[in-house]
């Protein structure tokens, strides 16, 4: 069998995805596969293109593995672009002069910015907003610029403008319709976020005709039909795009009316041997201009051309976006365009929210929707649409905020089966259902299987429902099961090994568990361990339990050195100590920081140089930070009454007192407490699993607060108490979350899981309904008396420097650790940056 | 083959790993069980470009025993250094032998 040459034209994001399934789907050597691409680099995410001024690395975007290319034995054309298609020969001709034939020929050409024909818009200052090299144009313009203005302001536009913005120029935006996003909001709706946008400091003008663009000394000046003048430095058209269809016109394939080439249910073209797909081609008149139905297309595209069953049947405009920080979401109509079609609108000027339905004359059938500041409903609202779902009786509880009443149980469980919940990936939720069925648990073990979610990241949330909801119903408890190896839950297995004085992982699997034992229950038994009886977190056989980071009492860095961060309490450090703290970092060539809680990190450490760099920390009076541990990180004081001239406590001396009390403690996730000086909160207390605000009475206590991914207000758990009294409801607080949250559970999360929430921790904590408080008190004074510091404990074992060597069967230092200087100071050296360290082969 | 002693056994905690030096190569044993059973894995993580290996978990999944690597959980066969996540990231085994209570692995060739 002599393979079919195919030619690709365009390596964008769908003719990419193309290649992944054709060669996912194809016989090796069934395809002599060249591709040619007219950008410089291979394909990648254009639809995160913005977030390449944060990370500045075309890897960062890259669609394809390194070795994509060579590994499937692909042609691969960088930098060349197709001229013109010989159909009648089978060839095309490229710019640089090459003649190359094919069997089947796949147009990915994607689509081209339309600029407006406006005088002066050709000037160098002008730019638009679609590759990696137009951001690199404009970030290089905008280095002498203080202003800029994006001509556009459609979804494109507002996220140009989000990166004019974060490139630190005054921003503006000029629209022409008298809305913003015309296309996808209704006028209501563009209103509030055209709101949120000013308030971010973009200036936003509408029903702006722009009509010329006059260059003179200093920079640019807009003129608009209304007489209206602004002055930039630099201009970012978006004003549309047109499909890349110069090669169909020019090979006399048919276009459509409104541009983009003709393609029937198969995307092929008039021509049976070439395909187009992606945003260059046109369906029943129609093209497309996101990434979902183009990875549709290229689906549809490689099942043809291997001869299986497949069509594109459309695809509809809706969107979900976070433009500059505000969440936005079309579905459908979302004008109201259908004949008799009613509508339900819900806003909230406070709170910066615009919801809309559209719904059939009949009012049973959804057919669009508008949410502007508040998109959780997104995902239940396009499934509705598209499925088709009965609407309950009364609409407008689907956009009713949770507190106005109770909301219809909808939700996954009332979708089909075939009911599309990635559409990036066309994956259905059959076929996610059919993922857990085979083992799949969480929404990482989805994705990997099924690709689900791994596109535009939109149905993330979704997914989770129909795992939690194929779980319940497949049976699978919702697992709070630990893992395979133990069929309890976190809490369960805590009053086992309590209970029977379970002291060692071997002892707790043979009565509790089965097999071997895994990365989620070994740390997690662990840990279960410690808060009950608080051991030696290296004892060898807990060890072997713990993570790296607890295994070594340091955090891995990327490049397998280790962090140093000692115990700063309430983050008050002496002159001498950051003396010793400099010349330790001196000494051992440690970059230096100021964590995010207050307290200094040392980067960079060998794992071999620990023992002596702690030995040296310790001599000058330090203690273990627990940087590592799950377990109390740190108290985050402000100076209050000592200082501050309004502060009514001393929270700096409390919190001290605060973080000794309650260090070395393990629990099922960090805790991080913080303690303000008054009302003013400067310690950013109630971000924090544990606040305490200081009142002219005493303290108010806040818990369940948290930074991080989701972060959560703590809440208020009793109000102006005492030292003494405080100190009792942390105690039983604390050691209650220690008792039974899930594993790695932060205490947000496990206020949230408690069915009563807050008011059942006060009636557990304050009122002492469930008469706990008296035997969590002596569980936590028990680990209390346990507590030692870490790092001193393993510097009193003899046997520690081996434990800590780079290697077992030499006293080298790994080689592997390298670094380059930044600002006065050492970091990692990146890949490229390694010198190459001989390496010979073992031969066997 | 010719072999170098790397090390008693007991050095290695059992459930533990440690990485051994030989010439340039870092090699990354494991001891799953307090038994002679003992695996060599190339220590290098191919997805991070790191030699950490030896200082990840070992885990059982699908009744085999893997190492889970320290940066990213992804996982790779003790037996034959299969990558779990992701064939196309496997790792080089390495055979090795316990004798009279000593680890030893392959002398390299140049
Ligand atoms: C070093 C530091 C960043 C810095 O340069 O300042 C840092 C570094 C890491 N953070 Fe953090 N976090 C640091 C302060 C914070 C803060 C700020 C704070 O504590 O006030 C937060 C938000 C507050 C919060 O936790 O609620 C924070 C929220 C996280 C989260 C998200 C937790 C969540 O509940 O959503 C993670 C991920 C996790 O723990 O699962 C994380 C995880 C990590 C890890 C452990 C990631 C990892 O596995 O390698 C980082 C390595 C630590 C290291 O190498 O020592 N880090 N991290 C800060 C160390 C503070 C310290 O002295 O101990
Ligand atoms: C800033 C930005 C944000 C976006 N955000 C979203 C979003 O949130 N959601 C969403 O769904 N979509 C979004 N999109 C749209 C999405 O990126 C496109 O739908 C998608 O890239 C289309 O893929 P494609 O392969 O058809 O075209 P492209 O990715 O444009 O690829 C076409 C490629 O073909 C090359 N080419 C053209 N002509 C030739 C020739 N003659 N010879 C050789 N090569 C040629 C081009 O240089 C280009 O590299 C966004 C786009 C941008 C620019
Ligand atoms: S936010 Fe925290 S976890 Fe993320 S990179 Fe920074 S330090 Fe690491
Ligand atoms: S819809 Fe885009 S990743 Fe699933």
């Amino acid at each position: 069998m002599t393979a079919t040459r195919l030619l690709v034209v365009g390596n964008g994001m769908v003719g990419q995805r193309f290649l992944e399934e054709l060669v996912d789907k194809a016989w090796p050597g069934e395809y002599d596969i060249t591709v040619i691409g007219a950008e410089p680099r291979p394909a990648y995410d254009r639809v995160h293109l913005s977030s390449y001024f944060a990370h500045h690395t075309d890897e960062d975007l890259a669609l394809a593995k390194p070795d994509f290319f060579t590994r499937h034995g692909i042609h691969l054309h960088l930098g060349e672009a197709v001229k013109r298609i010989d159909r009648a020969r089978h060839q095309v001709e490229t710019n640089l002069g090459a003649v190359i034939g094919y069997d089947k020929l796949v147009l990915a050409t994607g689509s081209f910015p339309w600029v407006p024909p406006i005088a002066g818009s050709a000037h160098p200052a002008c730019f638009v907003y679609r590759t990696i090299d137009d951001l690199k144009a404009i970030e290089a313009r905008a280095r002498g610029a203080k202003s800029g203005v994006v001509v556009g302001g459609g979804l494109l536009g507002l996220e140009a403008a989000g990166a004019l913005k974060a490139l630190g120029l005054e921003t503006h935006v000029i629209e022409y319709a008298p809305v913003l996003m015309a296309e996808q909001l209704d006028r209501m709706g563009g209103e509030m976020l055209r709101r949120k946008i000013d308030a971010l400091g973009v200036q936003v003008h509408t029903g702006k005709d722009t009509r010329e663009i006059v260059t003179h000394g200093q920079g640019h000046k807009l003129r608009f039909a209304d007489g209206g003048v602004l002055d930039v430095d630099l201009i970012v058209f978006s004003t549309g795009i047109r499909p890349q269809d110069t090669l169909a016109r020019y090979g006399e394939l048919p276009v459509a009316e409104r541009g983009g080439i003709v393609i029937d249910d198969h995307c092929l073209t008039a021509d049976p041997d070439i395909y187009a797909i992606g945003e260059c081609a046109a369906w029943r008149g129609q093209f497309f201009g996101l990434v979902a139905p183009g990875y549709k297309m290229a689906q549809v595209a490689a099942d043809h051309l291997m001869g299986c069953d497949n069509a594109f049947t459309g695809a509809d405009m809706s969107a979900k976006l976070k433009l500059l920080g505000v969440s936005v979401g079309s579905i459908g109509d979302a004008h109201g365009r259908t004949p008799g079609a009613q509508s339900y609108v819900y806003q909230d000027d406070h709170g910066g929210v615009y919801k809309k339905l559209v719904v059939s004359a009949d009012g049973r059938e959804l057919l669009g929707a508008v949410l502007v500041g508040d998109v959780d409903d997104y995902g239940e609202l396009l499934q509705m649409k598209r499925n088709a779902l009965p609407m309950p009786a009364h609409p407008d509880t689907l956009i009713l905020p949770a507190y106005a009443g109770a909301r219809p149980a909808s939700g996954v469980s009332a979708l089909p089966g075939s009911a599309v919940i990635c559409s990036c990936f066309d994956v259905s939720k059959d076929r996610i259902a059919a993922a857990v069925a085979g083992g799949c648990r969480s929404v990482e073990e989805i994705k990997a299987a099924t690709g689900a979610g791994t596109g535009c990241g939109g149905c993330v949330p979704l997914i989770a429902q129909v795992l939690n909801a194929e779980l319940s119903r497949q049976g699978i408890e919702v697992s709070n099961h630990l893992c395979q190896h133990f069929a309890h839950s976190r809490q369960a297995l805590f009053h086992l090994i309590k209970v029977n004085q379970v002291k060692t992982f071997d002892e707790a699997i043979r009565r509790f568990g089965q097999g071997y034992g895994c990365e989620v229950c070994k740390p997690a038994v662990a840990s279960i361990l410690a808060s009950a009886w608080n051991d030696y977190a290296l004892r060898p056989d807990l060890a072997v339990l713990q993570e790296t980071n607890d295994a070594f009492l340091g955090n891995l860095q990327k490049d397998g050195s280790y962090s140093v961060i000692p115990r700063m309490a309430g983050g008050e450090v002496t002159p001498e100590g950051l003396m010793a703290l400099a010349q330790v970092a001196r000494d051992f060539q440690l970059y230096t920081k100021v964590t995010g809680a207050q307290r200094i990190g040392l980067f960079g450490a060998r794992k071999g140089d620990l023992p002596r760099i702690w030995a040296r920390l310790i001599d000058a009076g330090f203690e273990s930070g627990q940087a590592y541990a799950k377990s109390l990180r740190m108290v985050k004081t402000c100076v209050g009454s000592t200082w501050c001239r309004y502060g009514v406590q001393d929270s700096v001396g409390f919190g001290v007192e605060l973080e000794h009390r309650y260090k070395g403690l393990r629990t099922p996730h960090k805790m991080k407490f913080g303690i303000s000086g008054c009302t003013r909160e400067c310690a950013e207390a109630q971000g924090k699993d544990v606040g305490i605000i200081a009142t002219d009475a005493g303290w108010n206590l806040y818990v369940g607060g948290n930074g991080g991914m989701k972060p959560r207000h703590a809440e208020l758990l009793a109000a102006d108490l005492d030292r003494d009294t405080l100190l009792r409801y942390l105690d039983r607080f604390v050691m209650l979350y220690a008792q039974s949250a899930d594993k790695l559970q932060r205490t947000a999360a496990w206020v949230e899981s408690l069915d009563g929430g807050i008011d059942y921790l006060r009636t557990t904590i304050v009122d002492d309904a469930l008469g706990l408080g008296a035997q969590l008190e002596a569980d936590l004074a028990m680990l209390r008396a346990a507590y030692q510091c870490e790092w001193q404990r393993t510097l009193a074992d003899p046997a520690h420097p081996s434990r800590f060597a780079d290697f077992i069967n030499s006293p080298a230092a790994d080689p592997g650790l390298q670094y380059v200087p930044v600002r006065g100071q050492l970091r990692p050296a990146a890949l490229e940056e390694r010198r190459t360290i001989a390496i010979h082969r073992v031969e066997d | 083959m010719d072999w170098i002693r790397i090390c008693p056994l007991d050095a290695i905690l059992p459930g533990g790993g440690a990485c051994a030096l030989i010439g340039a190569r870092q090699v990354a044993l494991f001891r799953p069980y307090a038994d002679e059973r003992v695996f060599a894995l190339d220590n290098v993580d191919p997805f991070a470009h790191v030699s950490v290996l030896s200082r990840g978990l070992i885990v059982e999944h699908q009744g085999e025993l893997w190492v889970a690597s320290p940066l990213k959980k992804q996982r790779f066969r003790l037996s034959d250094g299969q990558c779990l996540e992701d064939p196309d990231y496997s790792v080089l085994s390495l055979p090795v032998e316990v004798r009279e209570g000593m680890v030893y692995l392959p002398v390299q060739k140049d």
